[in-house]
């Protein structure tokens, strides 16, 4: 193998080299920047000098800890409740504020449960990164099963000889072309509050029953409906490598299997499936990375909002190192994605070996 | 014949010298100029009649215009000044001047005080005790109403010397929606994100009592954004958009724009900017000074200014240009095209909004009394995009306290990483 590499291959590493080239410019330089400069102070403008701060960044984002808060209690050490019975509990500012607990100082509630009377918060140094880090994480997880599902569904459907197909085959691939910026524009106003296409829609539907919701202004419908919206407009790419997968596997195999008498689902499980096995690591693995990298969509859409529900890694990437003009930190996200997508990338790899 | 061959390749070899000379003592040194106005006509018109004036009027200096679209102007500054690129003359936004002087893309600019010294407060970009910058205008928010609303209201008309306290303000905004005739009751323009944010929002906050950082030492917001004046200021924000008083962060742009005209809105927030267009529409549009929530009517102060790069090699050029551009006569220009506020009383009484009894007259009499401008910092860019996202989680439902907290814990830590900002 490494002969072969190295060895009268003048041509084939010729025609390597602009790639390379581009690829070691515009990617992997870049990449050792990012980690060098998230270990310093780097700002996007400022006439100090840049210094070394070792692993600053990285605690400020990743920083955690959990506080038990004990019950208010009155005089007579009775649990205080409010109106609706619920618990109440010191405010977390009056620890994380208070100089008795300097370990908590810059942190902010994440999210809390309760264990018997009392209650265990858990705190961040980053809370907005945290949000951003699980928002992404539900992204993927939605959208890799989904859109790849769908788009296997699409290619199986367009795999026929039927008159007019490519008519089919155009729209659904359709909206791979248009670029996301606009269809994120689009998008906006089908999903506007008061008089938006889709709320329109559905109270067409229901004859005037439904209530208009405020697809993008709402906390709860937020992340929904971009995660929906994203994966109709990918659905289309993937549905073509679906498709050349589905056009390498011998029609001698279906012959084989009509002759045997295989339902059609049994084709679909013995013969289909084991032939796009490729094809479907590929298709995952390329959806897996293509989702944590979300971003167009999010800074046309609600640019993080509202509360936070739609924030992402690359978007906090972007807005740290241009909006909040700190580098370092813009570095520090891009280098802890790295090591998530890469670590994420080798478990798949590992998950759909060869057996 | 040969002789006179000669004299004549002379005489032609002589013209051509002179021929060059003069060109080169005709030519004239070039300068850059961006501008934040790409896309807007009217704008445009008026600043390349300013550069064309300039060029014609004097034979020393050459003045190129570039344009920029607002939104990305901002970021194209940046990235040439870290290439190296920056034009002679640059355009600033008021409030991000002290950031690009501090930065070092800017230096001091030096012109003849005596022309400047009838200009608005508001429109002099001063930071460490010296002159960076100079507006040809200024910018004033009031509040909108129609004089009919406030006579079915039974609301009395307030004045600058007389504006309404927080309670009448509030009153008339639950009138408005008792009424049922309007949509929402108030509109602050949710739409507009960015610097409208704190441009608009931070005087509410000041006339409460607070301050986006603490404006003695500039090395802190704690005590200021989430101070006791300050959390007062974040219920009473998040009370508007409970109780549907005002439309939330998800408003349509095109709902800002003509909500108010088509009287779906009561009472709007809303620039000087848009006046000249309101008025065409709205028959008996009254502008209304800032409720006094406690400190004071307070509105914000500065807009786009002139300045010179630091890395400009012929500062006197763009400082002669700049004199040129704050005539009056430019200042009325801009006046009348955009309904901007002329940085000058001589020039206001030369528009036809702005002069004494003029139907804008009333916004130079609001910069000139309660206007504030937005902190004088380096550190105001970051600190006003955390302000901007901590408005929008309080208007969205989160937490007052410990958001305003969490802003604070964000400015602290970005003040502490740039050493101080140089203050």
């Amino acid at each position: 193998m490494a002969s072969k590499l190295t060895q009268s291959n003048r041509a084939g590493w010729s025609f390597a080299l602009p790639g390379f080239a581009l690829i070691s410019a515009f990617i992997i330089l870049p990449f050792f920047f990012a980690f060098g400069l998230s270990l310093t102070n780097q700002r996007l403008i400022s006439p100090n000098p840049t210094e070394f701060v070792g692993f600053d960044n990285y605690r400020d984002l990743l920083g955690l800890a959990v506080i038990t808060l004990e019950p208010e209690r009155d005089a007579a050490g009775q649990v205080l409740r409010d109106e609706d019975g619920e618990i109440e509990y010191p405010r977390v500012r009056t620890l994380t504020r208070s100089d008795d607990f300097p370990q908590y100082r810059g942190m902010r509630e994440w999210f809390r449960w309760q264990s018997g009377e009392d209650a265990r918060v858990v705190v961040a140094s980053d809370v907005v990164f945290m949000k951003a880090l699980t928002n992404t994480l539900v992204f993927v997880l939605v959208v890799a099963p989904a859109q790849g599902g769908l788009a296997l569904c699409l290619a199986l459907l367009i795999n026929q000889r039927l008159r007019g197909i490519n008519i089919f085959r155009t729209i659904y691939f359709m909206p791979v072309v248009v670029s996301i910026v606009v269809v994120s524009l689009l998008w906006r106003f089908i999903y506007d509050g008061s008089d938006g296409l889709l709320n329109n829609m559905l109270a067409g539907l229901t004859f005037g029953f439904f209530q208009p919701v405020d697809w993008l202004g709402n906390p709860d419908t937020a992340l929904g409906s971009i995660i929906a919206m994203s994966v109709w407009q990918g659905v289309g790419f993937h549905m073509v490598i679906w498709l050349s997968g589905l056009q390498t596997i011998s029609p001698t195999l279906y012959e084989a299997a009509e002759i045997e008498g295989a339902s059609k689902w049994q084709t679909f499980r013995y013969v289909t499936w084991p032939g796009l096995r490729n094809t479907a690591v590929l298709v995952l693995i390329v959806i897996t990375m293509q989702g944590f990298a979300l971003f167009a969509q999010i800074d046309v859409m609600t640019k993080g909002g509202p509360l936070d529900s739609t924030q992402t890694i690359v978007f906090q990437a972007v807005e740290r190192g241009y909006g909040r003009q700190d580098i370092s930190g813009g570095s520090t996200i891009s280098v802890i994605l790295f090591l998530i997508v890469l670590t994420i990338s080798f478990v798949q790899r590992w998950l759909t070996r060869e057996k | 014949m040969k002789n006179a061959a000669r004299l004549l390749a002379k005489t032609t070899a002589l013209a051509a010298v002179l021929a060059a000379t003069t060109t080169v003592a005709q030519a004239q040194t070039e300068l850059g100029l961006w501008y934040h106005g790409a896309g807007n006509e009217v704008e445009e018109t008026l600043i390349n009649r300013i550069v064309s004036d300039f060029n014609a009027s004097q034979g020393d200096w050459e003045v190129v215009l570039e344009a920029f679209p607002q939104g990305s102007y901002n970021d194209s500054v940046v990235a040439a000044a870290l290439a190296g690129n920056l034009p002679d003359i640059l355009d600033v936004d008021g409030p991000v001047m002290p950031n690009w002087a501090w930065s070092g893309y800017m230096q001091p600019l030096t012109i003849d005080e005596g022309l400047i010294a009838n200009f608005l407060p508001g429109t002099k970009g001063m930071w460490d005790g010296q002159l960076y910058s100079i507006g040809l205008w200024d910018a004033a928010v009031a509040l909108y109403a129609r004089q009919s609303t406030l006579d079915d209201l039974g609301l009395r008309t307030p004045t600058l010397d007389n504006p309404w306290t927080g309670d009448e303000f509030m009153a008339a905004l639950e009138a408005a929606q008792a009424s049922g005739d309007y949509e929402y009751a108030f509109d602050l323009g949710m739409a507009w994100t960015g610097e409208w944010y704190p441009y608009a929002f931070s005087p509410f906050l000041q006339s409460f009592g607070g301050d986006i950082v603490d404006r003695s030492s500039y090395q802190t917001a704690d005590g200021a954004l989430n101070s006791d004046e300050a959390i007062a200021f974040g219920e009473w924000w998040q009370s508007l958009f409970d109780n549907e008083l005002v439309p939330g962060t998800s408003q349509d742009p095109a709902d800002r724009d003509t909500g108010f005209i088509e009287g779906r809105y009561a009472f709007a927030w809303n620039g000087n900017w848009a006046a000249v267009g309101h008025l065409a529409e709205v028959d008996d549009l009254v502008f209304l000074p800032a409720p006094d929530f406690g400190n004071g009517s307070v509105i914000g102060a500065a807009s786009w200014q002139f300045g010179v790069s630091a890395t400009s090699e012929n500062p006197d050029g763009a400082a002669a240009f700049i004199e040129f551009a704050i005539q009056d006569e430019y200042l009325a220009a801009f006046s009348d095209g955009i309904g901007l506020i002329p940085s000058t009383p001589s020039a206001a009484a030369m528009t036809d909004t702005y002069q004494e009894g003029g139907p804008l007259n009333v916004f130079f009499g609001l910069s000139q009394t309660q206007a504030l401008v937005r902190p004088v910092t380096p550190g105001y860019v970051v600190a006003a995009s955390i302000f901007e996202k901590a408005l929008a989680d309080i208007a969205n439902g989160a937490d007052v306290a410990d958001t305003l907290d969490a802003a604070v814990d964000e400015i602290d830590r970005d003040i502490e990483r740039n050493s101080g900002y140089g203050h």
